[in-house]
């Protein structure tokens, strides 16, 4: 059997470089191997180039200044200086206020923060993964050192009314903080409009390489580095700068700016199809998160009464590649939290698939995965003993009802 | 993407005995739809004779889960009820030529669908015995549940007796932390404080000065009491290990039994180094003699 061509929708998880982004990086790994704090060419034609990556991406987040943009390693680094250095620079502040569906980069510092003596604001979701903003404006007050609210939700793709969120906290005294790695490079993003304080970029999200992460923080923001030593990036993060993968995000982010429109409508467009598609002819499936309100890109699909990992396999075996809330694809026993979160019951949350698009998705293989996927479904539902003839046994529970657990 | 054998996706791509079976009598259903994943064993059983004639399965759950089904379904045909409840759950990964650790338990839910089938036909009452946590050592696939019941049975409060007693953490010792998180709050409701091993050591270290450099008899003692120390593990693992010979810094042993070639081998052998290390106060490397030969020649080639 020929192995059919792959088709790549799990852009949330990570993205492949595009071409000109690698061509851009390579001199800078060859002739271009300075260090640009040195004091000879080789050093200063990497300031130089670093100079101009540092503007495009001031340009993609539409910050105020240049300086305004510290590169970090990954977006993970970004979320922990943002959040730490709120912590340090305000050491009578010992609250957090964040979500119950942020991405473990946050979730868990914050868990860690908790055992040490901080509060934890984590404000719930409703069942389309909205916030209430009344609970938000409760906690808000001079205890809390900073509020870190994702822009873009990473399963779902459900937006955070962020900007609205960073206004409320500033009329309060309080930092924002937002991860926009799934955001940034897909949609408009004005941060000199805005109020947010701080802002976590990660490369690999938007066609830059692994390795390469951004995090924003406002002129006159106060702010106490993570690393210290070197006086790279004005003494904010300390150690020698990535200067190929930094070339490589500028290309990224103009690229990106580039492509902004065809996110907007064409890509759209494609998962709307995908949609569309898949949910006329698969009963018992419905989209998670809230419809109205998300990523251009991302489509999350919860099929019931069975598992995802086993439609992931199934999938993979024709070259699609997507990614699942299931437990067992994370090693962990319980379904994503996101999904928990969301309310969304167990005979669901474990059957949940998320198709995630590029720019490079075409429509011939969003046509082949609106074929791939009922027959997939339909298979594993035979299987299930959640499963009748036609649908659901009636009244699932008491039908299988084992001794255990 | 896991790590899975050619057998398992065999397995899950081509389940064997799906579906409802015509003329069961004996049927075992385990799991739940919250866990993620849930299983239907059902039997037909020959009532002369208690053989198992014919079986089926309907399973909800991942890849690994649906093989391990389709898998047991294959063994148990033809055995009789009694042969068949001898199947362990490694005896159902063996049967897949393995599965990843964090997999385990679908082979264990494979076991227990058996025995509340078996249960089932013999109408006696079956529940399950265990509960399951969260993974904490990938090494040894040991849950957070089962290393919880552990500590609070036999009141243990160190790592190491986690380690000696369930064999979490005796591999590649990264998950200390989450095991000490534990002792934490099992010990707290014993009222206890746990107190980490490092933070012990600390203070008479620092009344000892630096321990003097042992003879070479009480050198031979120490690397004895290690050995001695880690045999109960092993043994419990149908495994033993034997002291061959001590070379300078090269402790040479022979793992035997099931420990020897198990894909284990690197990581018990770097468990049981780590302890010497602590044990005799400098560094040694632990080396299987059979490969003591080969080793040598390497560390002389890189010698100088």
């Amino acid at each position: 059997m020929s192995t059919p061509t792959p088709i790549y929708l799990d852009n949330n998880a990570t993205t492949a470089c595009d071409p000109k982004v690698v061509e851009a990086m390579l001199p800078y790994f060859t002739e271009q191997f300075g260090n640009a704090s040195s004091m000879h060419s080789f050093g200063n034609k990497v300031g130089v180039a670093l100079k101009a990556a540092r503007t495009k991406v001031q340009k993609l987040l539409g910050a105020e200044f240049d300086s305004e943009i510290v590169f970090t390693s990954c977006g993970t680094e970004s979320d922990s200086t943002a959040i730490l250095s709120a912590l340090k620079a305000q050491p009578d502040r010992k609250e957090i206020i964040t979500t119950v569906v942020e991405h473990p980069a946050v979730l868990s510092l914050c868990e860690q923060l908790e055992k040490e003596g901080y509060t934890i604001h984590r404000l719930k979701v409703d069942n389309k993964g909205r916030l209430n903003l009344d609970d938000y404006a409760k906690v808000l007050s001079d205890k809390v050192a900073v509020v870190s609210v994702m822009w873009a939700n990473n399963e779902t793709g459900t937006y955070f009314p962020v900007v609205e969120m960073a206004e409320m906290a500033n009329a309060a005294g309080v930092l924002f903080h937002t991860d926009a790695v799934q955001a940034v490079g897909k949609i408009d993003i004005n941060l000199a409009a805005t109020k947010i304080d701080m802002l976590s970029v990660s490369g690999h999200k938007l066609h830059a390489p692994k390795g390469i992460g951004v995090l924003y923080v406002r002129r006159a923001v106060r702010f106490r580095p993570l690393l210290r030593g070197g006086h790279q990036e004005r003494g904010r993060r300390a150690g020698t700068e990535n200067a190929p993968s930094i070339i490589g995000l500028g290309v990224a982010a103009e690229l990106a700016m580039e492509a902004m429109e065809h996110e907007r409508t064409h890509v759209k467009a494609l998962r709307d199809k995908l949609e569309a598609g898949i949910l006329a002819v698969v009963p018992h499936a419905f989209v998670t998160g809230n419809p109205e309100n998300r990523l251009p890109n991302t489509a999350n699909i919860a099929f019931e009464y069975i598992e995802g990992e086993a439609i992931l396999m199934l999938l993979n075996k024709q070259g699609i590649a997507a990614s699942s809330g299931s437990a067992c694809t994370s090693g962990s026993l319980e379904p994503s939290h996101v999904m928990r979160a969301m309310g969304i019951p167990y005979t669901a949350a474990h059957g949940t698939v998320r198709f995630s698009l590029s720019r490079y998705t075409t429509e011939e293989e969003i046509e082949r995965v609106i074929a791939a996927v009922p027959p997939i479904v339909a298979q594993l539902r035979k299987l299930s003993p959640y499963w009748g003839e036609n649908g659901p046994v009636a009244d699932p529970a008491k039908a299988f009802d084992p001794a255990y657990a | 993407m896991w790590d899975y054998t050619e057998k398992v996706k065999e397995h899950f791509y081509n389940p064997r005995n799906t579906g409802p079976l015509e003329g069961a009598n004996a049927t075992g259903d385990v799991g739940s739809i919250s866990c993620g994943d849930a299983l239907r064993l059902m039997l037909k059983v020959d009532p002369v004779t208690e053989i198992i004639q014919d079986a089926h399965f309907q399973t909800f759950g991942c890849g690994s889960a649906i093989a391990s089904s389709s898998a047991l379904t294959e063994m148990v045909k033809g055995k009789t009820l009694d042969e068949a409840k001898q199947i362990s759950n490694q005896d159902i990964a063996d049967f897949l030529d393995g599965l990843p650790p964090e997999k385990m338990h679908c082979s264990v839910m494979g076991r227990e669908a058996l025995h509340a089938a078996i249960a089932n036909y013999r109408g006696e009452e079956w529940s399950d015995d265990h509960e399951e946590g969260a993974l904490v050592c990938k090494c040894f696939a040991v849950d957070s549940q089962m290393i919880e019941d552990t500590i609070r049975a036999n009141k243990l409060s160190t790592v190491e007796e986690v380690t000696n007693y369930t064999k979490a953490g005796g591999g590649c010792s990264t998950c200390h932390e989450p095991i000490e998180e534990i002792l934490t709050k099992v010990m707290a409701e014993r009222g206890e404080t746990f107190v980490p091993a490092g933070a012990k050591k600390a203070k008479p270290a620092v009344a000892e000065a630096a321990p003097a450099k042992l003879g070479t008899l009480a050198r031979i003692r120490k690397i004895e009491e290690v050995i001695a120390a880690v045999r109960p593990t092993l043994l419990a693992d149908r495994g033993d290990i034997e002291l061959v010979d001590i070379e300078g810094k090269n402790i040479l042993v022979n793992l035997v039994g099931a420990c020897s070639g198990c894909q284990m081998e690197a990581a018990t052998l770097a468990g049981i180094q780590t302890k010497m290390i602590e044990a005799l106060g400098e560094f040694v490397r632990v080396v299987p003699a059979a490969k003591a030969q080969a080793h040598a020649c390497a560390s002389h080639a890189h010698g100088g």
